[in-house]
Formats: structure tokens, C-alpha cells, sequence
């Protein structure tokens, strides 16, 4: 069914639909709507789920733990300081191979305080072991909560996953999405089966203690079968599209590349912008193109072999600093290109930090410093604020 | 789900552990340097030590006879100090 609601409303509704057992969440600041929703439709009995109200986002993240080790599916949502509370759990429920689906709603981190989006948040968290999906839109966010449960709890990869979706540009903005109904989210999900369980009839021990003769085969592990879950990624989006008639991309999706000479890449919501963008330069007789980096974790190196080998120049618009470096994505985007038999420049343009919103002005002035030969630059900048060097 | 129809599921990954109580595989006892000494006069067999011993390794035999399994006691004195009678002292072991 066809609503206007909110981007956090949309992931709530589908997360309801994936009949979680068990929503566990901390409630104040940094919190978004979607696990006010949830709440409530628990409270009105429209998710059968047991809902707890938790001391911190640590706990939050280890009710889930516990929750998935006991055989129920479950599900948090967070953002910025709240999921950097997180972590170390974050940590614990990969290496207990748990298929935990949380939202990382995208904000920035402090200090200074921010509420509004940047992918820092997130992105820190790219070595946890968790998959991670970047959403564009409200339909696409709801679609991929509905295939990130199947794609979590498929056998080949038994690893959580995390879905980044933009602060406030997606949780807060009200857009027309298509509902799927109970029946059909049930015939495309069914009900988690687990593998393994914390069960008195049947009993298995999680999280030991490993010494230097176990650990690296089992860090082993992880690693093959999060690099193998990118089929996994791909099987889930045809499947869904078969099933529900919709494709936003699998693990990358390209906007008018076949032909382009400089393609820019982007995650999330940006991504948007830069299609649009895209269409206002090809009418100027820019042969650009836009690329959807939709799953950062598998890194899908050989997609991008194949999508930007033919480009001239690619660029980042980066909305994550590993400082002291360059931005996250860029650096993976250049590894993946490395050594290619035709390897075109990265240019890396950080910008959009803080809620600062990327506007064609902004990419204008990229494409303008691209073409004069400028690689890792910030853009965007009130220079007028900087202390003269 | 009919038996014929479920389909082969994977092995466990490793980490874990599908055969429990393998820790009783690590004897622990020679990390210590004190053991628990109980004094049968005053102890009242009120069970506090053997609900606080972190490591399960003390046992209630009968009303006032506890039993120490000390393969396992790393000596922690947690079972000493939570004693409501002061039954038990932490002595150094000599090994």
C-alpha cells in the first residue's frame, strides 16, 4: 500500500513486518523515530515483540546479543555517539557469528556536538566484521531492512548487519513508499531458523575463550564468509525484486556509466543529488555518471573493476574523514582499483560533514577542482571562517 | 518441514562450541597462591561459600562439611570474605 510517512516510520513499518522478537533500545538523545514507532506498535499489539527499554545503547546492543544466541530474531537502531557506544559488543555479536540487524542511522560524531549527518559514525565500524548497506531513499531503506534479515540469517554468512541510513535527510523526511503487506513480507521472509541456539536440551557454548592455537582460524572464518555473503547480497536483491518488482542496485549501483568519463561516486543519500546532477551536466555535454556504493561491507572490489574501468577519472564525494588520512571510502575505492590494467585517477572530495548539505553549487566546485588537477581537497568550505595560514 | 524436504545445513562456525563443559579441560588450581581453610566449630553450613565461589568448586557434602575441589580453586578468597562467620581463612599454599 502507497503511504506518505517519514523515513524512520517506513524502517519501523518493515522492521515490524520482519516479525522481530525481541526490539531492545536506548531512548533518549541520540535516538531517531524509528524506535519510538516500534515502541508504540508494540504497545497497540501490531508487532508481537518484546520490547526492552534499556540503561545504554552498550546494553541495547547486548539484550540483541542475547536475544539472537537465544534463536530470536531481534533488532536495535542508533546513531553517532550512541552507536560508538556500541562497539565493543558490535565486536562480540560478529565473532559469535549472531545475525543481528541494526539501523546505524547516519550522524556525525562529537566533538563539536552534532546531530546531523555525516557517514563517520558508521564507517568507523567498517572492521566490526558486520555487513553494511547504504540506503538512498525511504523505499530503498525499507525494502533493504526486509532484505538485510534474509541475507543476515542465510547459512553462507551467519554475520549481523547494519544498515546506514542518512540522518534527518532520510529519518526525518516524509516520502511516498510502498508498504509491502504481512502476507507477501512473509512468503519473501520466513520466520528465523537458527543454525545453533542457547537451548538447556541442546547446549552450545558462544563466545569462548580462544588461545593463539584457535583465534585466527576463527577470525578466518569471518572473513571468508563476509567476503562470500556478497553472492549472498546480490541473490537477496534479485530475489527481492522478483518477489516485490523492485531494484535499487545489489552491491553497487551505476547511473549513466556505460559512457562516462568521470563517474562519482557516492553513499547513501548524496547519491540522489548526484544523479540529478548527473542530468543537468549531460544536458551541459558533461559525459559524467553517478555510482551507488550501496554495500561498503563486503567492499565490492571486482563491481567496481567493472563499472569504472572505463572511466577516465572517478571521485568520491566523501562524507567520513579518517583523519590524518583521507576519506574511508576514497581509500577503498583506490585499493580497489590498484594494479588495474587501466586505472583511472581517484580524487577524493570531502564534504556534507556535519549536515552540510551537498548542493549542485558544492558538486560544481568538485568538478571544477577536478579538472584543475586537485585530488584530496575538502569542499564546500566557509574559507571566511578559517584562520589564515 | 518434512524430514526428506529440509535441506543440508552447514557446520557450525568455529567459535562455537557444540560440546559444553569443555573448560573443565583447563585445571586452573596451580594459578593460586592461597587455599581456603575452613573451621568446622564455627562454620554453620549456611552454603555462602559454595553460592559465591566463582569457579563452582566448592561442594556442601553435609549439614556443616564443604569440600574443595582444588584443581580448580585459583585461591580468590572471595568464599573468606563473604563468609558470615568467619569459618574460613585464605593460608598459603605450598606447592
Amino acid at each position: 500500500m502507497r503511504k506518505m510517512i517519514e523515513g524512520s516510520r517506513a524502517v519501523a513499518e518493515a522492521v515490524g513486518l520482519c516479525r522481530p522478537d525481541v526490539i531492545s533500545a536506548y531512548p533518549i538523545t541520540p535516538q531517531t523515530h524509528i524506535v519510538e514507532e516500534l515502541s508504540q506498535m508494540v504497545a497497540d499489539g501490531d508487532v508481537d515483540a518484546e520490547y526492552v527499554r534499556v540503561e545504554s545503547e552498550h546494553s541495547a546492543a547486548s539484550v540483541c546479543l542475547g536475544a539472537v544466541a537465544a534463536g530470536s530474531r531481534a533488532y536495535s537502531a542508533t546513531t553517532s555517539q550512541g552507536l560508538m557506544l556500541m562497539a565493543e559488543v558490535l565486536y562480540n555479536i560478529a565473532g559469535m557469528r549472531l545475525p543481528l540487524v541494526i539501523t546505524g542511522v547516519n550522524r556525525a560524531l562529537s566533538a563539536p556536538l552534532s546531530i546531523w549527518n555525516d557517514h563517520q559514525d558508521t564507517l568507523a565500524l567498517r572492521d566490526t566484521g558486520w555487513l553494511q548497506l547504504y540506503a538512498e531513499n525511504s523505499q530503498e531503506v525499507l525494502d533493504m531492512h526486509i532484505q538485510a534479515y534474509k541475507i543476515a540469517e542465510d547459512d553462507r554468512v551467519l554475520l549481523p548487519l547494519m544498515i546506514g541510513m542518512d540522518g534527518y535527510v532520510l529519518t526525518h523526511t516524509y516520502e511516498s513508499v510502498d508498504v509491502p503487506t504481512q502476507e507477501e513480507v512473509d512468503a519473501f521472509l520466513p520466520r528465523y531458523d537458527p543454525l545453533y541456539k542457547l537451548d538447556p536440551e541442546d547446549p552450545y557454548t558462544l563466545g569462548a575463550f580462544a588461545d593463539p592455537s584457535l583465534y585466527q582460524e576463527m577470525r578466518y572464518e569471518i572473513q571468508r564468509d563476509a567476503l562470500r555473503s556478497k553472492e549472498v547480497v546480490k541473490e537477496v536483491a534479485r530475489d527481492f525484486q522478483a518477489a516485490f518488482g523492485r531494484w535499487m542496485g545489489d552491491v553497487v549501483e551505476p547511473y549513466m556509466c556505460d559512457d562516462a568519463e568521470t563517474i562519482y561516486i557516492g553513499l547513501g543519500t548524496v547519491v540522489g543529488t548526484l544523479k540529478d546532477w548527473v542530468d543537468v551536466r549531460r544536458e551541459q555535454g558533461d559525459k559524467v555518471g553517478a555510482l551507488k556504493l550501496r554495500c561498503f561491507r563486503p567492499f565490492p572490489n571486482d563491481e567496481l573493476r567493472e563499472a569504472l574501468g572505463n572511466a577516465k577519472q572517478v571521485v568520491v564525494i566523501e562524507k567520513a574523514v579518517s583523519v590524518g588520512g583521507y576519506g574511508i571510502a576514497a581509500a577503498e575505492v583506490r585499493g580497489a582499483l590498484y594494479g588495474q590494467p587501466k586505472t583511472p585517477p581517484v580524487v577524493c572530495a570531502m564534504t556534507g560533514l556535519g549536515g552540510r548539505d551537498v548542493t549542485y553549487e558544492v558538486l560544481d566546485e568538485i568538478q571544477k577542482r577536478t579538472e584543475a588537477g586537485e585530488t584530496d581537497f575538502f569542499a564546500g568550505l566557509r574559507t571566511e571562517l578559517l584562520e589564515a595560514s | 518441514m518434512t524430514a526428506t524436504a529440509k535441506k543440508k545445513r552447514r557446520k557450525p562456525p568455529l567459535g562455537i562450541v557444540t560440546r559444553p563443559g569443555s573448560s573443565l579441560q583447563n585445571k586452573t588450581g596451580a594459578w593460586g597462591i592461597l587455599r581456603p581453610i575452613f573451621d568446622w566449630e564455627k562454620c554453620t553450613g549456611c552454603n555462602t561459600c559454595e553460592s559465591i565461589c566463582p569457579d563452582g568448586c566448592i561442594r556442601h557434602l553435609e549439614k556443616k562439611q564443604y569440600e574443595v575441589d582444588m584443581e580448580y580453586c585459583k585461591g580468590c578468597g572471595m568464599c573468606a570474605a563473604a563468609c558470615p562467620f568467619d569459618a574460613i581463612t585464605m593460608e598459603e599454599e605450598h606447592r
